[in-house]
């Protein structure tokens, strides 16, 4: 699935998107959020603070127990500050 | 006659008079069109700013505007609408949003005008990067924006 990453949670990071594959286990935004702080410190620095962290499937947004199977494109970023 | 809903994303500026001929022309059943524009500040919380970046979300920021839209269309009698956002670098004074609405009478026009904004601050994937006299930061997002948002949902 295609992941990405906006606002400082792409700065953090280092990247615009990817392409990962997530292990079985990684069912819920929650658990993806929290597999991905385990892939390095620049991971761990944008996810410190899971509960700040917005996400959207395929365009709408989700909340953190959303199921990730099925998903295109997942998107992760802070609240929003349009308008 | 069938509404009339129109959504940009945009780095150039608006006009706001030929968004409202455009929204209104040719129709004899638009009694009131309200229009509300976000401008950029030249400070935020005490500090000078310098020029905004907004940064957007190609693809979902359209479909969010357009699901907002949708449910304004469907909770009160509007003409049409027409929402314009300005992404890219920004300096006081300019241009930021603007929303449009128009209806046969004035109460459909202020109330949707209010509660596309409102969902808009809550919910659009948009987000201000603010250049200052004390360097460059990202703005937070306002608790009170949200609250705005949820007023509008129905018991």
């Amino acid at each position: 699935m295609r992941l990405k990453y906006f606002a400082w949670v792409r700065e953090r990071i280092g990247k615009t998107e990817e392409t990962i594959e997530p292990p079985a286990g990684v069912r819920t935004v929650e658990e993806l959020m929290a597999w991905l702080a385990g892939r390095g410190e620049t991971y761990a620095h944008a996810f410190e603070t899971p509960r700040v962290i917005r996400a959207a499937i395929d365009h709408a947004h989700v909340k953190s127990d959303a199921a990730i199977a099925g998903a295109r494109e997942i998107a992760f970023f802070p609240p929003m500050t349009g308008g | 006659m069938t509404a009339a809903v129109n959504i940009r994303i945009q780095e150039a500026d608006f006009d706001i008079a030929r968004e409202i001929t455009a929204l209104t022309k040719e129709r004899s059943d638009i009694g009131a069109v309200v229009s509300f524009s976000g401008i950029c500040r030249g400070s935020e919380d005490g500090t000078s700013i310098a020029a905004l970046t907004l940064e957007h979300y190609p693809g979902m920021a359209e479909a969010e505007i357009a699901r907002h839209a949708e449910t304004a269309m469907s909770r009160w009698p509007l003409s049409g609408i027409s929402v314009i956002h300005r992404v890219g670098r920004i300096t006081p004074g300019e241009n930021i949003v603007l929303v449009l609405t128009a209806s046969q009478h004035r109460q459909a026009a202020f109330e949707a005008a209010e509660f596309l904004m409102d969902y808009l601050k809550a919910n659009a994937p948009f987000w201000k990067r603010v250049e200052g006299a004390e360097g460059a930061g990202w703005i937070d997002a306002r608790d009170h924006d949200e609250d705005a948002a949820a007023r509008w949902i129905k018991s």
